[in-house]
């Protein structure tokens, strides 16, 4: 069954009256539980697709469905709740806050629920579990290596228990030994915790990863 | 708001040395406006407690000062038998007949010539100032050519010890006595025999005369018989309490807009270096914002949180001005009072009030200066946000 619906939809960036089109009339289903990754040159518009599909960038024309949703229709307050209980972000390089803990970082999701304290520290501490952090949680990020920072991150991704991931290039910026153990970390949040995962990548052993790779090129899906 | 306040607490703890510049920068204008209201408070205080609430004084109608105002013997005479006033067991009106001049004396620090009140007075006078006591040597004796001295005087006047003698209008008087006056006006003056100062000072009237009532809500009644009785309505009767506050009005006034003129020329100042504070701070926590912003935090608590951090800024730059200025309750200073032209001693009075007031001062310099960062990290677009890492 599909998960996310991609009807007809191009992005265009305006630079003074220059049209610029970054992404052309593109359609396309992922289904529930899906691991796809979305490969292609730099300026192919791999991340513009990955921020559409997040709802954090509008497209120009065409719509886009998630689980029944058309969140071109949301408004602001709206796509952000929306974003908060569906997506989980999962960026290239962390965006960890540098000044909050490991755990506050992945609690940071929970504060726009309605969970207790108690309830929100028993989702923190399951999350840093499944990410092997547990022992970790009262580290800053900076007192981390780029691998557990990149774990922190999923954590906060999952923590919400999220339908779909959307990761740019969560190994873009680790050391092969870290980068396979997050691709590992992301096929099980796939294959056992039936997350609909959505990355883009530049690396082909990350995608070897993914059940479906799709390539974009120029804007358009080839 | 729902970005955890420990995360704008940190922010704030990570870029210390602009925060604490700033902080200092905030500290050092609300100690200016801190300062300039306790300043203005102290004149107040000062000039209103030399006053008492069921006290009236007497001055000649449309007298703006007492130097300025005249009271003939014979129109004391008669409101001293109005039945308002209060008298002692044998009858005795208790009213204290005064003259007041400015006489001249060199000052210790700087030692050139300042002005000095000096007050003929009563033996009523104490009776009516139960605040006036004697904190050295021994009270003048009427008839002589003795004179007590305020504290102040002592303190800040040369030749002004017991013992000593002062020289005016031709004649030597020698000063026998100290008063303290719990710090109203009355501990910058000297103090004698009204009928020998007189025609020491060539003055045949007196200056004022102040009474007690026998209630003080018989003001309005003493108030009419004054007006109505046409020996006696060249005069005006106030409250003394209400003539020494106005008598202050002037100088504090005066103090004020001198003071605020500085402050508002200093505040802008600081909220300029709180604007920039704030923008270099958004600017640094740009990938942040999208961050929060991609997560689901909405704009008006990305507004919130940084117009917070803004606030913390001024409120504990407002504390520590307020903790500096504080420190100045310890210091008197003396200036000259306008309605007599002589010195007045003062100290700084930190209010309830003003520590409020100077708080809302410090706020609004912190929402004013973090609005416009603020407004600009709230309508950050996410994806150019996140694309400046």
């Amino acid at each position: 069954m599909s998960l996310v619906a991609i009807k007809n939809i191009s992005k265009s960036y305006w630079r003074d009256s220059l049209e610029i089109p970054v992404l052309r009339n593109i359609s396309f289903d992922i289904p529930e539980g899906e691991f796809l990754a979305l490969m292609g040159p730099s300026g192919s518009g791999k991340t513009t697709l990955l921020n559409l599909i997040a709802g954090i960038d509008r497209p120009t024309t065409g719509s886009i469905v998630i689980g029944g949703t058309d969140i071109g229709g949301l408004g602001e307050t709206a796509l952000a709740q929306w974003r908060s209980r569906i997506m989980g972000f999962i960026f290239q390089f962390y965006n960890l806050l540098p000044v909050l803990t490991a755990f506050e970082n992945v609690e940071l999701p929970l504060l726009l629920t309605k969970l207790s304290s108690k309830e929100r520290r028993d989702h923190v501490e399951f999350a840093l579990k499944i990410v092997g952090l547990e022992e970790r949680m009262r580290h800053y990020p900076k007192q981390l290596s780029g691998g557990q920072e990149q774990r922190v991150a999923i954590a906060r991704a999952i923590v919400t228990d999220p339908t779909i991931l959307v990761a740019d290039e969560p190994t873009g910026d680790l050391d092969k030994v870290s980068a396979e153990e997050i691709m590992k970390l992301l096929d099980r949040l796939n294959s056992e915790f039936k997350k609909t995962i959505i990355m883009v990548t530049h690396d082909p052993r990350a995608a070897e990863r993914a059940h479906l790779v799709r390539h974009l090129d120029k804007g358009e899906l080839s | 708001m729902k970005i955890p306040i420990s995360y704008i607490w940190r922010s704030l703890w990570t870029r210390r040395l602009t925060t604490v510049l700033t902080l200092v920068g905030i500290a050092l204008v609300v100690f200016v406006f801190a300062a300039i209201l306790m300043m203005a408070h102290g004149i107040e205080t000062t000039m209103r407690d030399t006053g008492y609430e069921d006290n009236v004084i007497l001055i000649r109608r449309s007298a703006s000062s007492e130097l300025l105002s005249q009271v003939g013997r014979e129109g004391a005479s008669i409101v001293k038998t109005f039945p308002e006033v209060s008298t002692d067991p044998n009858g005795k009106a208790i009213a204290t007949t005064e003259v007041l001049v400015v006489i001249t004396l060199f000052k210790k620090e700087s030692n050139n010539l300042g002005n000095v009140s000096v007050r003929g007075i009563s033996p009523e006078a104490f009776a009516l100032r139960p605040a006036v006591k004697l904190a050295g040597g021994r009270m003048f004796q009427f008839g002589s050519h003795e004179v007590i001295v305020g504290s102040s005087i002592i303190q800040r006047f040369k030749g002004c010890e017991i013992g000593k003698q002062i020289s005016f209008s031709g004649d030597q008087w020698t000063i026998v006595g100290v008063i303290e006056a719990e710090g109203s006006a009355f501990e910058s003056e000297i103090w004698g025999d009204v009928e020998q100062l007189m025609p020491s000072v060539g003055r045949p009237v007196f200056s004022t005369m102040t009474f007690r009532l026998k209630d003080k809500n018989m003001f309005d009644a003493l108030k009419q018989r004054v007006q109505q009785d046409p020996r006696t309505q060249y005069m005006e009767p106030k409250r003394e309490r209400d003539f020494y506050e106005e008598q202050s009005h002037a100088m504090s006034t005066f103090i004020m807009i001198l003071g605020t003129v500085v402050t508002v020329i200093f505040s802008i100042g600081a909220i300029i270096g709180a604007v920039i504070t704030m923008y270099g701070a958004v600017s640094n926590r740009t990938v942040e914002i999208g961050t929060l912003r991609s997560l689901g935090f909405r704009r008006r608590s990305v507004l919130a949180a940084f117009l917070i951090e803004s606030i913390i800024l001024s409120v504990v730059g407002g504390a520590l001005g307020i903790l500096m200025a504080s420190v100045m309750s310890f210091v008197r200073i003396s200036t000259v009072n306008f309605g007599t032209f002589s010195e007045l001693a003062f100290g700084f009075t930190l209010s309830p009030g003003i520590a409020l007031s100077t708080i809302i001062f410090s706020v609004a310099m912190g929402v004013i200066g973090g609005f416009l960062p603020a407004v600009r990290a709230a309508r950050m677009n996410i994806v150019t946000a996140l694309r400046s890492s």
